[in-house]
């Protein structure tokens, strides 16, 4: 106990400031109204689907829970099922064996709800486009709020991307740490 | 190397090769040899080779006495046919039946229901044969998949997946449990299928490379490496010291990245939230280093053919240097807490069992293998520049449970750190790049790299200048396989913890 209690007391707060949101980020204009994103915005719960993405995606959606990042400190955290979600946040592209699951994740998930698009496949197709096993970029197969390109995207665009789903505007509604 | 009645030649390139065809009637046989003499098969892919005047053809690729031996198995268009392989390598199974899905390739025995085809494409249908799926529009939809089904008092099945509770890839897995005792779980892929294989016919050799790199994220450096080395296999291209040396160093870093995050992983899946806290800051630290040095978190599209895209500035070789020494201090000390924590050792230990005697017989490779005294790397047989004068030392245990995946990890860390000091205090000068000029008419490649999870290969066919097939083979496909026997008799909620351990790519085996 005592090496893990110096470990903990020497490592200290490494988390760092969050980025503000991007206007341009967004596919479609804010659909959610600004009372309903000031609540999601406090507790956002994601779903994070992977609909076919070469797992590179997964590495960093991963490091957004590290405590250089810390998403958790801001009130968003990852949740195990869809139906306790207010984000998807989806990998591409959308192969065709994902894509009744994808469907089926999204109907899942109550509204008020956001879909967040991750990385060049999710956003584009990318490098395996459309063809007999892919259905290409998210867009195809579910309505998207906001896109997040990068192969991957790091994890600051990432981030920059889920705030900018919770955003009114271009910078209205700026997360912030908790004092 | 001789087989009796075949007739071999050395395919050129990094690593020891040898080639030849054989005949369909030959095969069992071969194998057979193949097994009495400590073979192991590595690869089964499928071609159309039609375009020049022949049939459909069976590749595979065994690892034989330190090297690489591809045989080349030509079949008739109209009936392509083939002897059963899995009762004498296991690990065939899935790989005949996802070469049945993609080319036609029937063989004469064995599981015969799909593997990595669902609903896409209707089951006479090829993807990769030329014709391929002309005049059929792409489908979505679900299939009828026949599980197999365990039946007795009291038992009941679990269906987990494709889209899983935490964040990882698709796929489904079927538990029969009798209460919280896992009888038989069975693993269905194939989700992420995105036909990689098909996308590579016509691609130049860049395009390739970057294709290679995005089969298995985590995987990056070791696709591109063997991608790269199959492309200069094609014209027996040697590199110089400075590029070989700059992809190890990214090989081991790719190594060193994965085995922190997982062993932060295998802690919070043993309820010790500390652990993924401090392993995953190690882990971002390396990759933030990365970005510094070579301008990509995951570095991703730096091994191209030919070298690599870019080059360690001489001022960056003091922080890879002090990141080393940080790593070495922090890890010891963090291993040294998993060591001690009773009740993280009271989930590792004896859980998700793999003896040394199954993991043999199923040709379980990689890190998996090792913690189950499998002592198989690429690093070191058939070996290749500049692993042959490193002297890497394998990392083994016989144990096979969780805790020996873990220890191991934790053995190839310092290892991998021992390996980076080395590369970098002693990097050869040089160009980091040549531009290859690309040979006209028909040649073959192959590349063979020791990545994290394990051997990866790549297999290149090429004729003028372009990608004729190219095959993409993980370590994974002979893994999956051991996860469902690991799994056997522990309770469901140890599965996240062995599965973990394992840590095997979706993507990688689905292409």
């Amino acid at each position: 106990m005592y090496k893990l209690l110096k470990q903990i007391v020497r490592t200290g707060i490494v988390t760092e400031a969050p980025p503000e949101p991007d206007a341009a980020l967004r596919a479609v204009s804010q659909r959610l109204k600004a009372h309903m994103l000031a609540t999601l915005g406090r507790a956002l719960t994601i779903r994070h689907v992977d609909a076919g993405s070469c797992n590179g995606c997964e590495l960093e959606i991963h490091a957004l829970n590290n405590p250089y990042y810390s998403l958790e400190a801001l009130g968003i955290r990852f949740v195990a099922s869809p139906r306790h979600a207010d984000l998807l946040l989806v990998t591409g592209p959308v192969s065709r064996h994902m894509e009744t699951a994808l469907v089926r994740t999204y109907d899942a998930t109550p509204g008020p709800k956001l879909v967040v698009a991750v990385g060049d496949c999710g956003c584009t197709g990318g490098i395996f486009g459309e063809s007999y096993a892919s259905a290409g970029r998210v867009s195809n197969v579910i309505p998207v709020d906001v896109e997040v390109p990068g192969c991957p995207p790091t994890p600051t665009a990432l981030m920059q991307g889920i705030l900018t789903a919770l955003s009114v505007g271009a910078k209205a509604t700026s997360a912030r740490r908790p004092r | 190397m001789e087989i009796a009645g075949l007739t071999l030649a050395e395919v050129p390139g990094a690593v020891p090769a040898w080639r030849g065809t054989l005949a369909p009637t030959a095969l069992v046989s071969t194998c057979v040899a193949m097994r009495e003499r400590g073979g192991r098969l590595a690869a089964l892919w499928g071609a159309d080779d039609r375009d020049r005047a022949a049939g459909l053809t069976l590749h595979a690729l065994f690892i034989v006495e330190r090297a690489l031996l591809w045989l080349n198995v030509p079949l008739p268009a109209a009936d392509p046919t083939v002897a059963d392989l899995s009762a004498i390598f296991p690990c065939a199974d899935r790989m005949q039946r996802a070469v049945f899905d993609l080319t036609g390739i029937r063989h004469d025995g064995g599981d015969q229901r799909p593997w990595l085809r669902h609903a896409a494409w209707p089951a006479d249908a090829f993807p990769l044969r030329h014709a391929g799926l002309a005049g059929l529009t792409p489908r979505n939809g679900i299939d009828d998949y026949p599980f197999v089904h365990v039946a007795g008092d009291g038992v009941h099945e679990i269906a987990v997946g494709p889209v899983h509770a935490g964040i990882i890839e698709p796929g489904h897995f079927r538990f029969s449990v009798v209460g919280e005792k896992v009888l038989r779980l069975e693993e269905r892929l194939g989700y992420t299928h995105k036909g990689v294989d098909r996308l590579f016919r016509g691609m130049d050799f860049k395009d390739g490379s970057r294709l290679a790199g995005r089969i298995s994220g985590d995987s990056t450096v070791a696709y591109a490496w063997a991608y790269a080395m199959a492309a200069e296999s094609l014209g027996g291209y040697e590199l110089q010291p400075r590029p070989l040396v700059l992809r190890a160093l990214l090989l081991e870093r790719e190594r060193i990245a994965n085995h922190l995050g997982d062993l932060g992983y295998l802690g919070n899946d043993g309820g010790f939230a500390f652990g993924l806290a401090q392993f995953s800051r190690l882990r971002e630290d390396v990759l933030r280093l990365n970005q510094r040095c070579f301008g990509h978190r995951l570095l991703m599209d730096l091994i191209v053919p030919g070298g690599v895209a870019r080059d360690l500035a001489p001022e960056m070789v003091r922080p890879l240097l002090d990141q080393c020494d940080a790593l070495e201090r922090e890890v010891q000390v963090l291993r040294a807490i998993y060591d001690d924590h009773a009740g993280l050792q009271d989930r590792f230990l004896t859980c998700g069992f793999l003896t040394p005697q199954l993991a043999s017989r199923l040709g379980v490779i990689g890190l998996a293998g090792r913690a189950s005294d499998q002592p198989c790397d690429a690093r070191v047989a058939p070996s290749h520049e500049p692993y042959d004068r490193l002297e890497v030392r394998i990392a083994t245990r016989r144990q096979g449970d969780v805790a020996a995946r873990v220890a191991v990890r934790f053995d190839e860390i310092f290892e991998s750190l021992r390996l980076v000091r080395t590369l970098v205090e002693d990097l050869p000068r040089g160009p980091s790049h040549i531009t290859l000029p690309w040979p006209n008419g028909e040649q073959v490649g192959l590349g063979w790299v020791e990545g994290w999870r394990g051997e990866t290969l790549v297999a290149i066919e090429a004729r003028d200048g372009v990608i004729r097939r190219c095959h993409a083979h993980d370590p994974s496909w002979q893994n999956w396989p051991a996860l469902e026997h690991a799994i056997m008799g522990n309770i469901v909620p140890d599965f996240p913890l062995i599965n973990k351990s394992f840590n095997l790519s979706y993507s990688g085996q689905d292409l």
